[in-house]
């Protein structure tokens, strides 16, 4: 029982950061119809950003303004630069180009600042408290779900009751019909594009610390699984993100911690597979009319 | 019947050019034949049904242990070994694609593209898990070069040659296949389901029927791969691999097989070469540079190139074959 | 373009009957492979990019910086050595690429210290059916060490079965009542590690046996299970950055037990690069590990290869990959001067079977015609104040797991570190 607390604690961290970045994936399906490969990377990239200037600085706070707005940037200027570039409605050449990308920035970053794990240390302890006798939650674990539900709340909010969410979300449903309406589409589209990079970049920002240190690939499983999560929740639901992102998490420390960590991804593509069967658009999938 | 006769004329031209190039260049032209397989059948799904597959590496993987545990298994005469082994490999992948093909029908565009990332991500441990042999992978038997011909080739040279054979048995049919009535069902599919669906084509039948026609050139791919290596492992069947493969549809064309030819050859010989461009550099440049500088350029011509061709190097030149395809060529292009 | 069609066949056959005497044909050239008057070619496989080459990309820079110190001094029987290290990035179908090209491209004379188990195990067949020698593996796998399959092909690192019997003695030398776990990576290197402390502690034995997959970077899960099943001395089959990170776990959790780390995981500086210099000696006081090679700070090989890293390589950070790197090149480097003036690859590997290489280890070489082995024996080192250095018995360990304790005998410095 102990066993079960703790593993559940564990894995409630690791899905509030699964499903922070499964949002970003959604939100950027959602304004630009494009799946991004080269998330990863890109959060990566921001995370280096972030780790020069609290090295510099000194500040950890400091460093995650400068990472977030780093990807933020990054997210806005891949839109603008490349994908804009692309033929609309054809997924395909979006997807290279991102794959693409993620070799130039992976490789680039390597040759800038070689392949070592450099540790980050995070803002506050990773000491679990002791809750009768099985440790839980650490205050960094902490500070993970809280800036999650933060970030998740604010985009809610965003999305769902501002004029700009309403104008985002018409450039991402009907940039037609949004573009008669007066809505400048291209600047929602790399808004959107903007917004979920810079969440992407905050969920790798709270991951690193956790693990080994920061390397060029260190986001590349977060992407994977995240992905995952954002398919099993349906790609179009940011609550399905926040659902399946925590039960990801759950998933993946029950079966590390009574199974074997060989077994998680057999788990997490059980899963997958199990939900796609029964419901081919998710979880929280979105009403078929639109998509057809 | 052109088809065929096309495919043994190109057969016989590539065995015969494989004189030209030195065992290395050789050991080269035999995975590039192993990825043309896959490739080929990767692009005709997702040219001609839209289906992404980001999961053709495991695919081949399929196929390469099929062909390694099966030919293995076989006691008797090198002939019969290959022939039982790509039996195996061509059943093994041919139900891993049904299963896959099953599950396609129901997804859309993403949600197939997730599942099958997925199912790459699981392959090391689905290595480790199922009595494949882990990190280790399976052995594939040896074959040598016969008697009759040791004098005249290298092993490399003889290996290129089974490739390419197997290559063009895969891909042949699929040529066939696509320019019949399955390939028209398939861009009907594509093109409206609803429609199709009243024409009397149901579109589960024929996505799933297509992700199988795509899986087994695949599992043959990987049956080359394992004669060229000799093994079968989970670690060369990697996410990076497989995204390779679908770079290598892309940058040839959707839907094209000459494409998937021009495609395959690139993604084999351009990070080599880019590499052997590197080691020309001064050394002191820094170990940095090794490995990750081909990486970075490779990249960047990906990008440029979808940039400047977002419909791939096949559409580029042949203005004339553009004009007597156009249908096809407008269909691929969603 | 039509009429030109039987134009371009006509060409390509004619290239064809030319080649078929110039490229293709096997055999014919009687001279040694990567050996002329002046140099020897050898070649490896290492991960230099991809999430691998942390750490491990720098045992190619210190072997390739020995050779330049050797080649400085006059190189080995008048020849230069020239080390071609091509990148596999860890990736078996790589590795197959690469040493493919090594072999009949740059036709090196022998591979050396191809590194990793899945990536030299792809490549294991193809250089024995070429008769490429192929020594010094740079991975503890049992693997490399068949004489009677692979005839040329040999080990470097002491086995994993060697290290987890090794520990596992110490371990209840220390205290016979200890609850024994282990903590391996989800390959043969955890499962030589079990295979090893089980063989010492009985199988079945071990109070809990946990496993990791590199892909995930999170041990928590792990930790806690070992944790709550009572473990006082924790054995590691893990590489650096997943030792750091079990330690780092634990200290987390306000757990403190034992840690006894296989040489692969167990880099004092490595493993302070990745806890913090601040954290490391507090966290990692008394962890003990095995080693073989001349790693005391101070030594006389320690004040040689920190020379060459100054003067050769960049002063690139001084850590065991290091001395790992420097080793492996001396012992080629006393295998090629063994093979003769006129080496060739039998001589080559006929000068590894003699049993007459010494190499630079604190236990003598095992290498015979009927054991391709390096190190069959291991010293236990202990760190304490921040500096790790041998501070215990040495071990040697039958083929079945059986240990002895033998004493050290480490091989004396000579002629400026130069074999021949």
């Amino acid at each position: 029982m102990d066993r079960f607390v703790f593993l559940l604690a564990a894995g409630l961290a690791r899905g509030a950061v699964l499903a922070l970045f499964a949002l970003s994936l959604v939100i950027v399906w959602r304004t630009a119809r494009v799946v991004n490969f080269a998330q990863a990377a890109m959060a990566a990239a921001a995370v280096y950003a972030a780790f020069a200037v609290t090295a510099a600085t000194g500040s950890y706070w400091a460093g995650l303004a400068t990472g977030l707005a780093a990807g933020a940037v990054l997210g806005a200027a891949v839109e603008r630069g490349l994908m804009r570039r692309l033929p609309a409605h054809a997924p395909l050449p979006g997807i290279i180009v991102a794959i693409g990308l993620v070799m130039v920035l992976q490789a680039g970053l390597a040759i800038a600042f070689g392949p070592e794990h450099r540790p980050m240390h995070p803002p506050f302890s990773q000491r679990p408290f002791v809750i009768g006798g099985v440790p839980v939650l650490s205050p960094y674990d902490l500070f993970t779900l809280a800036a999650a539900a933060a970030v998740m709340t604010g985009l809610a909010l965003l999305f769902n009751r501002t004029t700009l969410g309403l104008r985002l979300r018409a450039a991402a449903f009907a940039p037609e019909t949004a573009r008669l309406a007066g809505v400048r589409v291209p600047r929602m589209v790399a808004l959107g594009w903007a917004l979920s990079v810079a969440a992407a970049s905050l969920a790798a920002l709270l991951l690193v610390p956790t693990e080994l240190g920061l390397n060029p690939h260190a986001v590349d499983l977060l992407f994977v699984n995240a992905f995952a999560v954002a398919v099993i929740g349906g790609l179009d639901s940011p609550a399905g993100a926040l659902l399946a992102g925590i039960g990801t998490g759950l998933l993946v420390s029950l079966v590390t911690g009574y199974a074997s960590a060989s077994a998680a991804p057999l788990a997490v593509l059980a899963l997958m597979t199990l939900v796609l069967l029964v419901r081919p658009g998710g979880l929280l999938a979105a009403k078929e009319a639109r998509t057809a | 019947m052109r088809t065929p006769l096309r495919a043994l004329l190109l057969t016989v031209i590539a065995v015969g050019g494989t004189f030209g190039l030195d065992p290395f260049r050789n050991y080269q032209l035999a995975t590039a034949a192993a990825c043309f397989a896959a490739v080929a059948g990767l692009t005709v799904l997702v040219g001609l049904t839209g289906q992404l597959s980001l999961g053709h590496a495991v695919l081949m993987a399929a196929g390469g242990y099929g062909f390694a545990y099966a030919a293995s298994a076989v006691d008797g005469p090198a002939p019969l070994a290959l022939l039982v082994g790509l039996l195996a490999a061509a059943v093994v992948s041919g139900l891993l694609g049904l299963l896959l093909g099953a599950a396609a029908a129901r997804l859309r565009g993403p949600y197939l593209a997730g599942l099958t990332l997925a199912l790459v991500i699981a392959l090391p441990a689905a290595a480790s898990t199922l009595p494949l042999g882990g990190d280790q992978g399976a052995r594939a038997p040896f074959f040598p070069v016969p008697e009759a011909l040791s004098a005249l080739i290298a092993v490399e040279q003889w290996h290129a040659w089974l490739a390419i054979v197997i290559a063009a048995l895969a891909v042949t049919p699929l040529v066939v296949l696509r320019s019949g009535r399955a390939g028209l069902r398939m861009r009907a599919v594509l093109d409206d389901e609803t429609a199709s669906r009243l024409s009397g084509v149901d579109p589960g039948r024929v996505k799933t029927g297509a992700f199988v026609a795509s899986a087994v050139p695949a599992g043959l791919g990987g049956a080359v791969l394992a004669i060229a290596t000799q093994q079968v492992t989970p670690g060369g069947y990697g996410l990076a691999f497989s995204l390779s493969l679908v770079v290598a549809a892309v940058a040839g064309g959707l839907g094209s097989i000459g494409g998937a030819a021009i495609g395959s050859v690139l993604v084999t010989v351009l990070p080599w070469a880019v590499d052997e461009l590197v080691a020309l550099a001064p050394a002191d440049l820094g170990q940095r540079l090794d490995g990750n500088l081909a990486v970075l350029l490779f990249g960047a011509g990906l990008i440029a190139l979808t940039l400047a061709w977002p419909g791939g190097l096949a559409r580029l030149p042949r203005p004339a074959r553009l004009l007597r395809f156009a249908t096809p060529s407008t269909t691929t292009e969603r | 373009m039509r009429n030109f069609r039987p134009l371009r066949s006509a060409a390509a056959l004619a290239a064809a009957a030319l080649a078929v005497t110039a490229c293709s044909t096997p055999g014919g050239d009687e001279s040694v492979p990567g050996v002329t008057d002046d140099t020897v070619t050898i070649g490896t496989h290492q991960p230099l990019t991809g999430p691998a080459a942390a750490g491990y990309s720098a045992i190619s820079a210190a072997t390739a910086a020995y050779f330049e110190y050797v080649n400085a001094k006059g190189g080995i029987n008048g020849r230069d050595i020239e080390y071609l290290v091509k990148d596999d990035a860890y990736d078996p179908a790589a590795t197959q690429t690469a040493v493919r090209e090594l072999v009949t491209e740059d036709e090196v004379f022998a591979i050396v210290n191809g590194l990793g188990t899945p990536t030299h195990t792809s490549v294991l067949d193809y250089l024995d059916q070429q008769g490429v020698p192929d020594l010094f593996v740079s991975s503890g796998s049992l693997t490399w060490n068949q004489p009677r399959v692979y005839e040329n092909t040999f080990a470097f690192n002491a086995d994993y079965v060697t290290e987890g019997a090794a520990l596992a003695q110490y371990a209840t030398e220390q205290d016979p009542d200890a609850v024994i776990c282990v903590l391996g990576q989800d390959d043969d290197y955890g499962a030589g590690i079990t295979e090893g402390v089980e063989a010492v502690v009985g199988s079945n034995e071990l109070a809990e046996v946990q496993e990791y997959s590199v892909s995930s970077e999170d041990l928590t899960a792990q930790i806690g299970a070992m944790m709550s099943a009572g473990c006082e001395v924790n054995v590691l089959g893990t590489i650096n950055g997943f030792t750091a990170m079990a330690v780092g776990t634990a200290a987390q959790m306000e757990w403190f037990p034992k840690w006894f780390v296989s040489s692969s995981g167990a880099d004092y500086p490595t493993l302070a690069g990745y806890l913090g210099e601040d954290l490391a000696p507090v966290l990692l006081q008394g962890m003990v590990s095995v080693n073989y090679l001349p790693s005391s700070a101070g030594g006389e090989w320690d004040a040689l290869f920190r020379q060459i890293n100054d003067e050769y390589n960049d002063g690139a950070p001084y850590t065991g990959n290091t001395i790992f790197g420097m080793s492996v090149g001396h012992l080629f480097a006393e295998a090629l001067a063994a093979a003769g003036d006129d080496p060739t690859r039998e001589s080559l590997v006929a000068a590894v079977e003699s049993g007459d290489l010494v190499g630079n280890g604190i236990v003598p070489l095992s290498y015979s015609a009927d054991d391709h082995a390096a190190y069959r024996a291991v010293g236990v080192t202990v760190v304490n104040e921040g500096v790790q250095d041998y501070a215990g018995p040495v071990y040697e360990v039958a083929a079945g797991g059986q240990v002895t304790a033998i004493e050290a005998s480490p091989v004396p410095l000579e002629n400026e570190g130069i074999p021949g």
